[in-house]
């Protein structure tokens, strides 16, 4: 679960690290009482699920309140990479000394969190990562001691970070604390700045958070966002479907992960665009398999699905059920491309051949079946 | 012979009065593997199928020799379950449990790597977890610690499978068995960020393995696991090796089922993990069907 900038740093001031003040707000208005409460010269910064809002316009610096209301009827309402502005986080403008980066992230590598630290902050990291790597100093955290000061300060020091050792240092033990507390799979400061007055501030927060661990987080389900996400991700999701949403015309369903990743990889092959991923998960049944393709079939992208089925304990012939009920339903009318192999192929080969309806076809493996919808529906 | 378990293997199903826990130890049984007894805490001195249920692994161990240990408990308390075989000692974890944190696993992890080096100075084997989020191990027709469904995995053959995918896992060995080639043990190393036992792990077991003459690796996007293997295969490995890999043209930045199966930036790519493979002289299908064509080629 993505966080928003306030929220991230609401959650991360929750384990001590220092934020500037500031208020999430919904109208112009608001920005406006915003600004005269705090006093001082703010940002208005648009709060999206996306990166780039500097670049597309959407964290304006204001001199007075004047200037934060302007700011909020320019930035509310605006469209950054097809996410509409909803609210704005108003916090008090930082005197900048130093911008930093500090961040910690999942590391499948060392098997823990691994603590990424540099003096080239305020810019994406992935550009330091790509020219120059050895301007970011990493150390695995141990998942039980949690990150210690001393490493904090020998990491600080290593970097070359400037500014009141202990409290950089205090800001990077308190983002090691939070993301333990909080099953966070990411958590980034970036800018971790030291103002003019040698403080040491949050001036930003990425934060994403462990879905697998939300089950033990009931105070910070509040932060989900359901409008945020794409409304199909929504439904899936509530039928328990890993499912993404994707930009072309091939809508496909398969069971596994990997096998659904290897599908989108043979439609690609073959010339076709995925309108998603979505697996059914392993043991569905045809009520499952029903559901799935009734929530593809809404999205309008779709112009034809591919089925890849490789029974294991998902049983072909349930799959093919449910298809059938689609069919009979009237619910179809896109064509559908079905590959189906393993546990009851035999069975669900029965099932289809029965079918008089030019919508379903069935393809001996998936190359050809992609191949043929991708084919159509480009037509 | 068989890599990690084989037809004496004596095994533990933790949770095995709960709905999957039953069915798939019966579905082992009738793979052939012996299972001894399970687990369900609180439930101790009951009994399912003529299997012994104990309240706590420890207690298990006291009445059988335990090799291998399989878990199905939900993920909210599979770390718990997973530790608690390593403290009992079990040499075998196979987690299934699909959707643990991952916070939890990494301090699984970092348990597992104390408590072996403890094991080491006292000179017991070291504890080996496979999973979580994985489909467990199988040595074919021998012995079944997991849920893959038996007819792929019928008779004993010539390759050695490794996999980070469930149903790909399944494909593979079908398409192995179709071109006569079968395999020899099969390990699911799971799907997760964090997990026990990596490719890099199993590869130098099937090197020494004299049933295995060749090895199939399905990898995915996501992590650097791939690099690692390719790297162990250009060192150390004289058996041909054929891999495949999946997601190469998922977009970057979404999570494609598997929590581990995500491209951040420029951590995970296929170009990465294809350019690593090419350069350890590793093969890589393009298609599921022409891993069985590469092997031909590679076995003599």
């Amino acid at each position: 679960m993505k966080l928003h900038e306030y929220q991230g740093k609401e959650l991360l001031s929750r384990y001590g690290v220092a934020v500037p003040m500031g208020k999430v707000a919904y109208s112009p208005d608001q920005v406006r009482a915003i600004a005269q409460e705090l006093g001082v010269p703010v940002m208005v910064k648009a709060q999206v699920h996306v990166g780039g809002r500097g670049k597309a316009g959407g964290v304006k610096y204001c001199k007075d309140p004047d200037a934060a209301t302007a700011a909020a009827e320019a930035i509310l309402g605006m469209d950054i990479k097809g996410f509409t502005v909803k609210k704005v986080l108003v916090t008090a403008a930082v005197d900048i000394a130093k911008e930093y980066y500090a961040g910690m992230i999942v590391d499948r590598n060392v098997q823990t969190y691994t603590l990424m630290v540099s003096k080239e902050g305020g810019i994406e990291i992935e550009e330091v990562a790509a020219t120059r790597p050895e301007a970011i100093f990493r150390l695995p955290v141990d998942p039980v001691a949690g990150l210690r000061p001393f490493e904090a300060r020998r990491v600080a020091l290593e970097a070359g970070l400037e500014g009141s050792l202990s409290k950089i240092a205090q800001m990077m033990v308190a983002l090691s604390r939070a993301c333990f507390a909080a099953d966070a799979t990411l958590a980034e400061i970036n800018p971790l700045v030291v103002t003019a007055q040698g403080e040491v501030v949050a001036a930003d927060a990425k934060v994403d958070l462990d879905d697998n661990a939300l089950f033990r987080h009931a105070d910070l389900m509040h932060y989900r966002e359901t409008e945020a996400e794409h409304p199909l991700e929504v439904e899936a999701s509530n039928f328990g479907f890993a499912y993404v949403k994707l930009d072309g015309h091939v809508g496909i369903i398969g069971n596994g992960a990997g096998l659904v990743m290897t599908s989108l990889d043979v439609v690609n092959r073959v010339g076709g665009k995925p309108a998603n991923f979505l697996d059914i998960g392993g043991g569905a049944k045809a009520e499952v398999v029903y559901n799935a393709v009734r929530l593809v079939l809404r999205d309008p992208d779709v112009r034809g699905i591919l089925i890849n089925i490789f029974g294991g304990i998902t049983r072909a012939d349930e799959v093919a059920k449910g298809v059938i009920r689609a069919l009979e339903e009237g619910l179809l009318n896109k064509p559908v491309a079905m590959r189906v192999a393993g546990t009851a192929e035999e069975e669900a080969k029965a099932l289809l051949a029965d079918l008089k309806t030019p919508l379903i076809r069935m393809y001996p493996d998936m190359f050809a079946a992609a191949e043929a919808l991708a084919r159509e529906v480009s037509a | 012979m068989s890599i990690l378990i084989g037809s004496e293997t004596q095994v533990l199903v933790q949770g095995i009065t709960g709905r999957e826990g039953t069915y798939h130890a019966r579905a082992m049984r009738e793979y052939g593997t012996k299972i001894v007894g399970g687990v369900t805490p609180g439930k101790g001195g009951a009994s399912l199928d003529g299997w012994p249920v104990y309240d706590s692994v420890q207690e298990a161990v006291r009445h059988h020799r335990i090799d291998a240990s399989i878990i199905f408990v939900p993920p909210a308390g599979a770390a718990d379950a997973t530790l608690e075989a390593a403290h009992a000692g079990v040499p075998l974890i196979v987690n299934i449990a699909e959707g643990m944190p991952t916070v939890d696993m990494m301090r699984v992890v970092r348990e597992l790597k104390d408590l072996n080096l403890r094991r080491r100075l006292d000179g017991q084997p070291p504890i080996r977890l496979i999973g979580g989020n994985c489909p467990g191990l199988v040595s074919s027709g021998k012995c079944k610690v997991g849920i893959m469904p038996n007819r792929f995995f019928a008779s004993p053959g010539r390759v050695g499978l490794i996999s980070r995918s469930g149903t790909l896992t399944y494909e593979a060995a079908a398409l192995l068995s179709e071109a006569g080639l079968g395999t020899s043990t099969t390990v699911g190393i799971g799907g997760d960020p964090v997990i026990g036992t990596t490719f890099a792990d199993v590869l130098p077991l099937f090197e020494a393995d004299p049933a295995t003459e060749a090895v199939v690796l399905i990898g995915e996007i996501g992590g650097a696991d791939e690099e690692a293997a390719a790297a162990y295969i250009a060192g150390h490995m004289r058996k041909p090796v054929v891999a495949f890999i999946s997601g190469r043209t998922a977009p970057e930045g979404k999570r494609m089922g598997h929590a581990g199966a995500i491209i951040m930036g420029n951590v995970g790519t296929p170009e990465s993990k294809l350019a690593a493979m090419a350069r350890a002289g590793v093969p890589v299908a393009d298609t599921m069907p022409e891993i069985a064509a590469l092997l031909s080629k590679a076995l003599p």
